[in-house]
């Protein structure tokens, strides 16, 4: 962040030169700038190249200027990232591009949005409380978000918004906003909650809660995962305990087994009866089986019963994530005997596995695109907004597709990791800078009432403007200037 | 917010990107694949404390370089500061005037330590340190002005030569200039060394109170430049030739003379498309362009 100075001159601090910035000056690395008494990125304007993505990983271009020949050899989008604003507002934006695609002319807008009623919404894949619901969660000490519900296998968080970016103190929002730029960027955060765990969270990375990294989700507790696969150990194995630190479910008790007929095996399991079959604290927490501290999964048994028991009982124990098995047959005095796996159950068990997908913080970034930057594509904003409801006007995000809230103004959802890196960028408002896109039909446009007189041809676009780079576009994202299903909604 | 610095190999998969705050560093190693790779991640180790080890006595790295000023601690500003110690006398001169060689120069320092190379280059901005085994050479591209693509020659450095550094300096850089050169290189034995006589180099080819010259306080530009109130050049007006041979001549008397000293292997000062070129051999000059003159010491 910066801060103001006299005489029109910004303190930069992305780097520790912490340079002093003239207005219409940039820093000593070329890439930070005082425009109009903000600090802005002036990195190089970022080109989606679909050729290039042909199987190759998001590489971007890295050279300076004077790479690009200005030919279209293949397909290229131009992304708002690097774009600029539409500051003061009643100017056009920045790029207004043409380009025909399969015989329709297109027109794509682009602009860099200030955004200060933004933030984004956490996902993290854990099981582990984090928090109570509503609690505030920090970063050095300041408040940024909250907890708020928790969905099936995650924790979900909000973090940013209008209020804390500008109703708070001014270290609040300062704050506030470098945890959003940093989750947008796609960099690691350590967050708190107040009475809860200290998370670290990035995009599309396994979150660490309280020092732990969280690998896989569980396919449910172990419980649920009695009665999830308690039909397809039936008949093949006398008993089951999936151990779990939080439900430690037995077959032959739970009520999917007695439905199914399973016999009374005699097992008898050490830690607190829940109901029938469901066990709570059969060990401390702990990174062993289950996220119990046991490596011997037998620690949790007492002895069998011997009036109900028997010689040759076979018996699976298995984590939770199936990561943890062992297959036992009772000898004659009922003691439990490790042998090998039969086949015919080794299936449920990498079924288990199978069904815990790895562990994931997921960022969406959420904002709403106000009047100004309306402004910058149409003469009359209120008609851009109407466009894009009806699915005329294509919103994207970087060239990432953007899910589009349903009532009114143009309040977006967009996965970061969706979008080319380093996408994001702030000014001291604070307030974040996110790249948007409108692109549609040229007759569309002017329908609208689209500033027709600063529409050019990509082609120009690029031969003109220096400081371009070219990134390879994510094959995962449908591409940016697809032809629009006609009559139907966007996909 | 200060950002983390970028360590990353180009599309060619071939150079590797370094990037922290102002330092821009490109990097290639030749040689069998495992000593590059560890002289690669040994130049990763070493750039990611760099910066702020510079910044951390960045005041002192700002003042101008004295007998009487205090020795800096860093590694990198002490190369910094011997590299400038020799022109402290006569000219104005900071020790920030070598930071971008010193720093290329403790790069590839790194990676030599670390790995058996048969050659290498770090360049940091345009200040380039260079590693040659016996046999090994490089042939260098000199440019009109940094701003533009404009290869007007080259140089081969070959490992018998004592050359291994190579920088530029010039008004339309990124750093700034007193004087009028587009584009003043230098080659020394180390890049620091070539980075400071670059800086006197480039100053010197000059036309003091000319009118077709802009310059400007440096602190009006940037507030907190090491230049202070030194004017510094923002633009450079239509010239008459034999203004353009006075200042070019300026600037060959300093090249020559830190030549006789032994501060310089050789040097190319380039302005308005005028060329005068210091080889320590003859340099391979482009075929067309503008007129130049190859000049004997």
């Amino acid at each position: 962040m910066s801060e103001a100075t006299p005489a029109d001159t910004i303190r930069c601090d992305a780097c520790p030169v912490l340079c002093y910035i003239k207005r219409g000056y940039t820093g000593a690395c070329d890439r930070y700038a005082n425009h109009e008494g903000q600090l802005v990125r002036v990195d190089p304007h970022i080109l989606l190249d679909r050729a290039k993505s042909q199987g190759a990983p998001l590489v971007p271009f890295l050279e300076r200027e004077g790479e690009w020949d200005g030919k279209l050899g293949k397909e290229t989008f131009l992304t708002a990232i690097g774009a600029g604003t539409t500051y003061p507002d009643y100017k056009p934006a920045p790029f207004i591009v043409s380009s025909v695609v399969e015989g329709v002319d297109l027109v794509t807008v682009v602009t860099e949005g200030i955004f200060s009623y933004c933030g984004v919404k956490l996902k993290i894949d854990t099981d582990r409380h984090l928090g109570p619901e509503r609690n505030f969660v920090r970063t050095q000490g300041e408040t940024v978000g909250h907890v708020t519900t928790a969905e099936y296998g995650s924790q979900m968080l909000s973090i940013g918004g209008v209020r804390h970016l500008t109703g708070g103190t001014k270290s609040e929002g300062r704050v506030t906003c470098e945890t959003l730029l940093d989750l947008c960027n796609g960099k690691e955060v350590e967050l708190t909650i107040d009475e809860g765990a200290a998370v670290r969270v990035a995009s599309g990375q396994p979150p660490v809660v309280n020092g732990q990294p969280e690998e896989r989700m569980r396919v449910g507790c172990g419980s649920a995962t009695i009665g999830m696969f308690a039909k397809q150990w039936f008949g093949k194995v006398d008993d089951v305990v999936v151990v779990d630190d939080h439900i430690t479910g037995v077959l032959s008790e739970h009520q999917a087994g007695k439905m199914l007929g399973v016999r009374e095996s005699g097992i008898s399991i050490k830690g607190r009866r829940s109901t029938a079959g469901r066990y709570f604290q059969v060990a401390n927490p702990g990174t062993g089986w289950g996220g119990t501290d046991i490596s011997d999964p037998l620690k949790i048994l007492n002895l069998f019963k011997p009036k109900v028991a028997w010689p040759k009982l076979r018996l699976l124990m298995v984590s939770t994530t199936g990561e943890q098995f062992a297959y036992y047959e009772l000898d004659e005095a009922l003691r439990p005997i490790e042998k090998d796996l039969p086949d015919a159950l080794r299936e449920s068990v990498v079924r288990i596995r199978e069904n815990c997908e790895p562990a994931l913080t997921t960022v969406l970034f959420m904002a709403g695109a106000g009047g100004s930057l309306r402004a910058g594509v149409t003469v009359n904003p209120v008609k851009l907004t109407d466009s894009v409801k009806h699915s005329i006007t294509r919103v994207t995000c970087g060239g990432a597709p953007a899910y589009i809230w349903p009532g009114g103004g143009i309040t977006f959802m967009v996965d970061v990791a969706r979008m080319p890196e380093n996408a994001f960028g702030y000014v001291p408002t604070p307030a974040l800078v996110a790249p948007i896109e409108f692109t549609l039909s040229k007759t569309d446009y002017a329908l609208l009432g689209g500033h027709m007189d600063y529409v050019r041809p990509l082609e120009a676009v690029l031969r003109e403007k220096e400081r371009q780079r070219e990134v390879a576009f994510s094959p995962a994202n449908p591409w940016p200037l697809r032809p629009r299903k006609s009559g139907g909604p966007e996909e | 917010m200060r950002e983390l610095p970028v360590i990353r190999m180009l599309p060619d998969q071939r150079r590797l990107h370094l990037n922290d705050g102002p330092i821009d560093v490109i990097v290639e190693a030749n040689g069998a694949p495992q000593p590059v790779q560890s002289a690669y991640e040994a130049a990763a180790r070493r750039f990611v404390t760099i910066l702020d080890e510079l910044c951390a006595e960045l005041p002192l790295l700002r003042t101008r370089a004295s007998l009487n000023a205090p020795r800096p601690s860093g590694s990198i500003a002490r190369t910094m500061a011997a590299a400038v110690a020799p022109f402290r006398e006569e000219h104005f001169i900071t020790p920030m005037a070598a930071v971008a060689g010193a720093v290329a120069e403790a790069v590839l320092a790194a990676m030599t330590g670390a790995s058996v190379l048969e050659r290498a280059y770090v360049n940091n901005g345009g200040d380039i340190a260079l590693h040659l085994a016996e046999g090994q050479r490089y042939t260098i591209g000199m440019v009109e002005r940094p701003d533009r693509r404009s290869l007007f020659g080259t140089f081969e450095i070959s490992a018998q030569l004592p050359i291994r550094g190579v920088a530029t300096s010039g008004w339309r850089g990124r750093s700034f200039s007193l004087g009028i050169a587009d584009a003043v290189t230098i080659l020394a034995e180390t890049a620091a060394k070539a980075d400071a006589a670059a800086t006197i180099v480039a100053n010197a080819v000059d036309l003091p109170g000319h009118p077709a010259i802009a310059r400007m306080p440096a602190c009006e530009i940037a507030p907190d430049s090491d230049l202070g109130d030194l004017l510094v050049t923002r633009g450079v007006g239509a010239l008459f030739g034999r203004e353009i041979e006075r200042a070019l001549d300026a600037g060959e008397a300093v090249a020559n003379r830190l030549r006789q000293e032994g501060l310089i292997c050789g040097a190319a000062l380039s302005l308005k498309g005028n060329v005068r070129v210091f080889p320590p051999v003859a340099p391979r000059l482009a075929s067309k362009g503008a007129p130049r003159s190859l000049v004997h010491a």
